[in-house]
């Protein structure tokens, strides 16, 4: 009898303890997982909004999970599961549209959960067109470009500076290197085939169009290594082994100017993609309201301009971009390295997003076919 | 011969003797159930039932009839050939259910699911989600024009509630829980009116699922909150039948007045339909190719994903063959078999010579050649996998030795990876050691006295080896070989990473349908019809060989 008093004693003393602990915290959890890409641009995150939200934030602990490359598969189990761990994942805005598509991230109320600018710009304005999807919190622009071996460039050529050069094998001979899907090749197959870049999307929306840019791509078709991982083309570029190759800017900028490997990059053309954060459906309210906390901190201007101080993206909010300055370690201007530079965009793309979501299915088949053959 | 009675033996203790047999009996059993007890557990919870629901997910395809249930009943009567979109009543079912899809976000995933098998639905159905309230508002304006009542939620609570409309509200309410794939239990705090809902069927509907989701999913009194766009849609829908006017002529209970009102200025509504709406939004939904693909996946099973698998889809016409330019799972799965069988063919080549050495040098030596055999098995994978990249590409170490040798022009070096060479190689590699170590562990117990008795007896060495030795290690050989035929079928990693697009195994094709397109159907039925081709080659292999034929050891 006495131990029953003494445990269900214990049971309360526990149970006032930990609910006067959650009213110190304002009913906010004292734990959040977050979900990454793990390497250089965790590292960035880490350091620009992890780092000093925790050191405002005393007793909050924050788990970082490097699983942003199968999040949607994941996210999608956890929630059949009906047990979603995670409470922040970072992944590309054509994930997010899925996601907020597939009900499994919740949809935010820009001006109510993120910050305004620093002169009271409200948050939709001053992140603009880049809001692609309800659920989207966008953080950076990144962009898929080409980058070439500047010593392995044929003498008597002059450096490419046209996104045709990766289909003018006479001129530039060797391999290339592009990524194994449809996005984004087809897109500069056709361009390089003589279709107007407005009507780009129109032509890649018929079945002829789609056999044009096969047969466009098949014209390099045996010049071409087909990478899966972001890693590859710096890789198969630094081994020689490739002449020039599509990759994220930002693992060219670690390449060139962290690695110093002969490679130049090639703007032309390069495609515009958004990578940002979404808040899972479903969070339990503690978790819910420590994560809005942190998102609020995280999205605000000086975080993302900070952001840009560890890697070359460019920061998705208008007014972070007259802040981005130097590199943390290498102490280089940063803003000629940003896929937004003037100089760096005067002739660009921007990932199509609803076109990708109609037709993702279908070119991919097509696309994975012609591969096959 | 002990104690006896009618002829029973019995025990010590006085039953019947087979009595007590069998429950000492059933004890044991019991005993050894229950140590066995866990691992059954774990294998039913982590194998058979992922089996049991990938074979299920393979064929399910609630969605389509579960988030529109009205529609699904009404296309039944279109004929697809006709070359005609369907009738209104079609597209008013379509607006009743993709409204309440969309207020529970459903219609999306719908979108697609549907994408999956027609290019274009998913932003149909994304859109037209946008634009659902626009389409109720326009019957909700003039209405609100015509009697200000119509404003008020309190209004629209007062005329839609009754007291007898129990079944209704239920039917509804399993509906919308059947769409949500949660219950929806709890108190609405609305009961509709049986006569209202004779008088307004459309109306009562969207009132319904209104509250219903007001209540439950939103937490909120339904008496306080402004009906949906999609009510006033509906009530639209209702004043175009004639008995519902004649009704409402003689109706005298709560809105009377509002209702007679919108009778008397049925003008001042929209003249068109709910079809012409739909068509406003997006022409798409009057495509009759549009109709035909939703009206061919309404079942709630379908064989859709396994016919896809195989390269052949379901058309209006029947089973048809994809165009040319889409095949690519028979020639896979066609691909898959044939190397896999290369690296078993290649690991029993490359692993016999190894086994015997190790099985018959003496102990010193052959503990090492051990080790040599088992430090790459405890390797990781993508270790080894990521090394064979760098011995195996154009500017890699063999390449460059060949080159430094001679042996190859350094204008043509081989290409050695990125194709199904680069795959066959690192995964014999990969695979060898499970060949290597079942055929060790039975030519181990070849007494090698049989060999020096063949000799002794005139044959020559092959014939010795052939004839003598060889037959006895063809069991490793069987072990090895289901072992590492098995495990090649099944490899996605390497040949991800040296594949290239000529290497590539169909598990690569499952792995980016579970994880990047979502298509977790059409993944669930590749891995089915992958598990039947193994089952099938497994029951060959017993027919030919014999399975009592293999072994794993002495």
């Amino acid at each position: 009898m006495k131990f029953i008093k003494t445990l269900s004693a214990t049971t309360m003393l526990a149970l006032v303890a930990t609910s006067g602990a959650a009213l110190a915290d304002d009913h906010m959890a004292s734990d959040m997982t977050l979900v990454s890409w793990g390497g250089a641009y965790q590292a960035s995150q880490i350091a620009a909004y992890a780092e000093p939200y925790t050191a405002m934030n005393e007793g909050v602990t924050i788990t970082w999970d490097e699983s942003s490359a199968e999040a949607v598969a994941k996210l999608r189990a956890m929630n059949e599961a009906k047990n979603v761990t995670w409470d922040l994942v970072d992944v590309v805005a054509a994930d997010a549209l899925r996601l907020c598509d597939e009900g499994l991230a919740m949809e935010i109320d820009p001006n109510e959960d993120l910050a305004a600018a620093p002169d009271g710009t409200s948050a939709e304005d001053d992140f603009g067109d880049l809001l692609v999807s309800e659920c989207f919190i966008p953080q950076i622009v990144y962009s898929t470009t080409v980058g070439y071996r500047s010593d392995m460039v044929p003498a008597g050529a002059a450096a490419p500076t046209d996104i045709c050069a990766l289909f003018d094998t006479k001129t530039y001979p060797g391999m290339r290197s592009l990524e194994k899907r449809p996005i984004n090749n087809m897109e500069w197959a056709l361009l390089c085939d003589g279709v107007a870049k407005e009507d780009v999307y129109d032509v890649l929306g018929t079945p002829e169009g789609q056999e044009q840019a096969l047969a466009k791509l098949g014209t390099i078709k045996d010049s071409v290594i087909w990478w899966s991982a972001g890693a590859d083309t710096p890789q198969l570029l630094a081994d020689g082994e490739v002449f020039m190759g599509s990759t994220y800017n930002g693992r060219l900028f670690s390449a060139i100017v962290e690695q110093g490997q002969p490679i130049s990059m090639l703007w032309d053309a390069q495609v515009f993609d958004l990578d940002g954060w979404i808040i899972p459906a479903g969070l339990p309210e503690d978790r819910l309201a420590r994560v809005k906390d942190f998102v609020k901190f995280a999205t605000d201007t000086q975080r993302l301009a900070d952001q840009s101080k560890y890697i070359s993206y460019g920061p998705a909010r208008a007014s972070s971009a007259p802040l981005v300055g130097k590199h943390a370690s290498l102490g280089i201007d940063m803003a000629p390295h940003m896929p937004t530079d003037p100089e760096n965009s005067k002739n660009t793309f921007l990932y199509n997003y609803e076109f990708w979501a109609d037709y993702r299915d279908d070119i991919d088949a097509k696309f994975q076919a012609w591969l096959a053959q | 011969m002990s104690d006896t009675t009618d002829g029973l033996v019995l025990a010590a203790d006085g039953r019947p003797l087979k009595q007590s047999l069998r429950r000492a009996l059933l004890r044991q059993k019991i005993r050894a159930l229950m140590l066995i007890a866990p691992l059954l557990l774990f294998v039913v919870v982590t194998f058979i039932v992922p089996i049991l629901s990938m074979l299920f997910r393979s064929v399910e395809n609630d969605i389509v009839p579960v988030t529109l249930p009205g529609v699904v009943t009404e296309l039944a009567e279109w004929d697809s050939s006709t070359g005609e979109p369907p009738s209104e009543e079609v597209f008013r079912n379509l607006y009743i259910d993709l409204f309440k899809a969309s207020e529970a976000k459903q219609h999306t995933r719908l979108g697609t699911r549907l994408n999956y098998e027609q290019t274009g639905l998913s932003s149909l159905f994304r859109t037209t989600g946008r634009s659902l309230d626009d389409i109720g508002e326009e019957w909700q304006d003039p209405l609100e024009d015509i009697d200000a009542n119509f404003k008020d939620g309190a209004f629209w609570f007062e005329m839609m509630s009754g007291s007898d409309g129990d079944t209704f509200l239920e039917q509804r309410r399993d509906l919308l829980a059947e769409m949500i794939g949660e219950s929806m239990a709890g108190d609405v705090g609305f009961v509709p009116s049986e006569q209202v809902a004779k008088m307004l069927p459309w109306t009562s509907r969207a009132y319904a699922d209104f509250a219903i989701w007001t209540a439950i999913a939103d937490n909120d009194v339904v008496a306080e909150e402004d009906p949906w766009e999609a009510v006033y849609g509906a009530l639209g829908m209702d004043l175009t039948s004639p008995d519902t006017i004649s009704a409402i002529g003689s109706y005298s209970g709560p809105g009377a007045e509002a209702l007679q009102a919108a009778v008397a200025n049925l003008d001042h509504l929209p003249q068109d339909g709910f079809r012409e709406a739909f068509a406003a939004e997006n022409g798409d939904w009057v495509s009759p190719d549009v109709w035909a693909t939703i009206k061919l996946y309404s079942p709630s099973v379908t064989p859709g994903y396994f016919l896809n698998a195989i390269d052949m889809e379901l058309t209006p016409d029947g089973i048809e063959q994809k165009p040319e330019n889409e095949q690519i799972y028979t020639q896979l799965f066609i691909r898959t078999l044939i190397m896999a069988l290369i690296i078993t063919a290649s690991c029993i080549v490359l692993g016999y010579p190894v086994a015997w050495l190790l099985a018959n040098l003496p102990m010193r030596t052959s503990s090492i050649l051990m080790i040599l055999v088992l430090l790459p098995f405890w390797t990781s994978l993508l270790v080894r996998t990521s090394a064979w990249k760098v011995l195996l590409q154009q500017q890699g170490v063999i390449n460059e030795i060949l080159v430094w040798l001679g042996f190859v022009n350094d204008a043509d070096r081989l290409i050695l990876m990125n194709n199904a060479t680069g795959t066959v190689i690192a995964m014999t590699h990969i695979l060898l050691p499970f060949m290597v170590l079942p055929l060790y562990s039975v030519m181990k117990t070849v007494p090698p006295s049989y060999l020096r008795a063949a000799k002794s007896l005139g044959a020559t060495n092959w014939t010795a080896f052939w004839r003598v030795y060889f037959p006895q290690s063809v069991p490793g050989i069987g072990a090895g070989s289901i072992l590492v035929f098995i495990l090649a079928i099944g490899y996605y990693i390497t040949p991800e990473i040296v594949g290239g697009t000529s290497g590539v195994f169909i598990s690569n094709r499952i792995a980016y349908h579970i994880s990047s397109s979502l298509n977790w159907g059409l993944a669930a039925a590749l891995g089915t019809i992958l598990l039947i081709v193994v089952l099938g080659l497994y029951w060959c292999y017993d027919r030919i060989v014999g399975i009592d034929n293999v072994k794993l050891g002495g």
